[in-house]
């Protein structure tokens, strides 16, 4: 790997914007803790808001809904946490009998992220919650009226609705409107997880109306560790971390350089959105009809119809390949993507997402996802598309090398 | 590279001999532990984290391969119907058949590689044979206390034709470490890793409840007097002396000793130490590392060596309707079916079967 590899693997992080990295660095080294009193600390709180307003502006929020965050993991864990606990209460005994929590139903879609995953399963498993798995079609797109029965079998119990705005593997858009207006109906609380959507679709909290929307600042060109939770002004959450209260529902020292780049990445990302979704839409469909017209056996995941899914996302499984190999093939050609499932240790695994599509195991493991960002170019597009048919090929005759191998028998 | 100091050495050494190197961790787990307990199990995240900065500073590529589902059917399975059908299976032996020179090589040589390189101490040499063409033989290890040929015995011409043993010529494991140390390599320290991955705590018994079903049946001396019972055959090994549970001493007070294990009838058979010793051993799953035998048919004098760290014994080797059958020169204890017996000659591995049946040297007295 001679040549630059050729980046296209911006859902897993996408790189700092230079403008972002001025910002940054010219911040770094200033002094003053933004909750102290003094000159340095009335500055430094000065960078902070700034960055928080221009957070808040790029999602339609006002500075006072901004929390920010350690990232997009913590801003899920408090949204989803925190309005559980919130709504749940605590669980009280009475004459050493513990009674049970009222409202304690999570409802989730089946193909969320680890982070909600992990989460409703660990209040499950620990704080008495009840999960609501609603399942998700062949799009990956939750299913409305599973979502509306769920609701309707006493909605009085639901702590909250908890779901993403677009898959962060294959990229389908969810309807965010008619979910958090089913919800509404019955009075229940929405967090919407926009990490995967945010700087691709246009997001206006105010106008969707959910309680809590979670954002990451490393998906669209800000510094890693950096995230919001937005809270609205009727919302309420109990706390993750409790010291010093700066910041309403968290506590901890502000992080002012990050916010400030943070503040800078939002606003970079939000402020020609249609033309780079357009741009990148442009490029994906190149993408996708050339593997289409070139790749045998290539299935497009997700969402075909182009505004149904994110603009820098394409989504493929190949049939009788395994993720890791189409992976090693195209790192060493010179390509960095992705198989777009968690992997912990580095072991690629059949995506949660693709099976709740109902796809078989099999045929989840060929997959290959390809997330396109502000720097992509045609001619890299280009490239990709003449390599993948040889190393789909060769994939493929590892896939059976490795189901069925020759030697040892 | 499984994480551990020799196969990050033996990955540095491709890399001086100029290959090109890339490192593979192998996920044989589908939930693998977090970290490592002392010297104990194999395969955790950290083991992988650890193979994973060897590679960093070998300045190569490194990925992990998810083997699990093959790990799975070909190795733990076995390894469970093994126990089942009243063998000792070893399977390190089934993973590098299988899996290392099997699973991942296939997959290797389709990915475009050559070779696999593995951190086990064993020699490949190249021979030039009577009909002019060279082939590959595998040699034990220069450093006897560390060769581990036994455990590769099972390859075949095919698999030696595409293994790596740069470990092979080193003079003691003390020169790994140092080397790693020298190169700067986290893992120089890193202890050995023993007993078997999959039972990180060394319980297999405890591992094989619940794996295999088991039934109370009779504990029977070589006469068929019944002594006591059992809760199932398929725990007990040959050679085992501790968990009889038989609830009276022998006539001369000596100890009673696991003979044989009949899963089929439920049945253990027990008798005295001597009764252990083994005469011959045959096994219809055989194979040769490398050109076989000119003539196997014809019995040939070699060495036999039973258990990874046993010493090897002479004997006299031959096909016989379709089985190797070793018969040793002096009787042997500790064999038990399922065990592979690797047939040397010289520091050369000619081959290997897995057993079969065992002949005993002490005859049932009437």
């Amino acid at each position: 790997m001679d040549a630059m590899p050729v980046y296209l693997d911006h859902a897993a992080t996408s790189p700092l914007r230079p403008a972002v990295l001025e910002a940054y660095t010219a911040a770094l080294p200033l002094v003053g803790n933004p909750s102290s009193i003094h000159g340095p600390g009335q500055a430094a709180r000065e960078l902070l808001e700034q960055g928080r307003d221009r957070v808040a502006a790029s999602l339609g929020a006002d500075p006072v809904e901004v929390v920010l965050t350690g990232g997009g993991t913590e801003a899920v864990n408090l949204g989803i946490k925190g309005l559980y606990w919130h709504r749940a209460g605590r669980v009280a005994t009475e004459g050493g009998v513990s009674r049970p929590r009222t409202r304690n139903r999570i409802i989730v879609p089946l193909a969320e992220h680890h982070a909600t995953i992990d989460s409703v399963e660990w209040l499950a498993a620990h704080e008495g919650a009840v999960l609501d798995w609603i399942e998700v079609d062949e799009l990956g797109r939750i299913r409305l009226d599973a979502l509306e029965a769920a609701l309707a079998v006493g909605g009085d119990d639901v702590a909250l609705v908890t779901a993403l705005w677009a898959n962060n593997e294959v990229g389908t858009i969810q309807p965010v409107a008619e979910i958090v207006a089913a919800a509404a109906r019955y009075g229940v609380p929405v967090h919407l997880d926009a990490i995967a959507a945010y700087g691709s679709v246009p997001i206006d909290f105010h106008a969707v109306g959910a309680a809590a929307l979670s954002v990451s600042a490393h998906k669209i060109g800000g510094p890693v560790g950096v995230g919001a939770l937005l809270l609205a002004r009727s919302a309420s959450v109990e706390p993750l971390l409790h010291g010093g209260n700066q910041q309403r529902a968290r506590s901890g020292t502000q992080d002012a350089a990050g916010a400030s780049a943070f503040g800078i990445a939002a606003e970079l990302a939000t402020a020609d959105l249609a033309e780079h979704a357009a741009r990148l839409a442009t490029l994906r469909d190149r993408l996708v009809r050339g593997i289409q017209s070139t790749v045998p056996g290539a299935v497009l995941r997700g969402d075909s119809d182009p505004a149904g899914r994110l603009p820098g996302n394409a989504h493929f499984t190949f049939a009788g390949c395994e993720g890791d190999s189409l992976l090693f093939l195209l790192d060493v050609a010179g390509f960095s993507v992705s198989t777009g499932s968690a992997c912990q240790a580095g072991v690629p695994e059949a995506s949660h997402v693709l099976l709740a599509m109902g796809l078989s195991e099999p045929d989840a493991r060929g997959a290959l996802r390809v997330t396109l960002g502000p720097d992509t170019t045609a001619d890299e597009i280009d490239a990709l598309v003449a390599v993948l048919p040889g190393v789909v090929e060769q994939a493929r005759a590892a896939g059976l090398a490795e189901r069925q191998p020759t030697l040892g028998r | 590279m499984s994480g551990g100091v020799d196969s990050a050495v033996a990955a540095a050494r491709a890399v001086d001999a100029g290959h090109d190197v890339v490192g593979v961790h192998l996920a044989l787990n589908r939930n693998p532990g977090t970290l490592r307990t002392g010297s104990r199990g194999c395969c955790t995240i950290e083991d992988s984290m650890d193979a994973r900065r060897a590679a960093t500073l070998l300045g190569i590529p490194f990925y992990v391969w998810d083997f699990s589902e093959r790990f799975q059917a070909d190795v733990m399975d076995d390894f469970v119907a093994e126990y089942a059908a009243g063998r000792t299976p070893n399977p390190c032996m089934r993973c590098n058949e299988k899996i290392k020179f099997a699973a991942l090589l296939e997959k290797a040589l389709a990915l475009g590689f050559d070779a696999v390189a593995t951190g086990h101490y064993a020699n490949i040499v190249t021979v030039t044979g009577d009909d002019g063409a060279s082939h590959r033989e595998l040699h034990r290890a220069a450093d006897w206390a560390k060769d581990q040929s036994y455990v590769l015995g099972v390859l075949t011409t095919e698999q030696l034709a595409h293994a790596m043993f740069p470990l092979g010529a080193t003079l003691s494991k003390a020169e790994v470490r140092a080397e790693a140390a020298a190169r700067g390599l986290t893992v120089a320290a890193k202890p050995d890793s023993h007993d078997i991955c999959f039972i990180p705590d060394g319980d297999t018994r405890g591992f094989l409840a619940g794996r295999v079903g088991a039934a109370d049946g009779p504990i029977l001396d070589r006469s068929g007097r019944v002594l006591g019972t059992h809760t199932g055959a398929a725990a007990f090994t040959v050679g085992q002396r501790k968990g009889l549970n038989v609830g009276f001493p022998t006539d001369d007070g000596r100890p009673r000793f696991v003979l044989e294990v009949r899963p089929v009838s439920n049945e253990v058979i027990v008798g005295p130490r001597e009764a252990l010793a083994v005469a011959a051993v045959a096994g219809s799953r055989f194979s040769w590392a490398g050109e076989p035998p000119a003539d196997a048919a014809t019995p040939f004098a070699c060495e036999v060596q039973v258990r990874a760290h046993a010493d090897p014994v002479p004997a006299v080797a031959a096909v016989r309707d379709g089985e190797l059958v070793i018969t040793l020169d002096e009787p042997i204890l500790g064999v038990a079916p399922g065990q592979t017996a690797v047939v040397y000659v010289g520091t050369r591995v000619l081959g290997q079967c897995t057993i079969d049946r065992t002949v005993s040297a002490v005859p049932v007295r009437p």
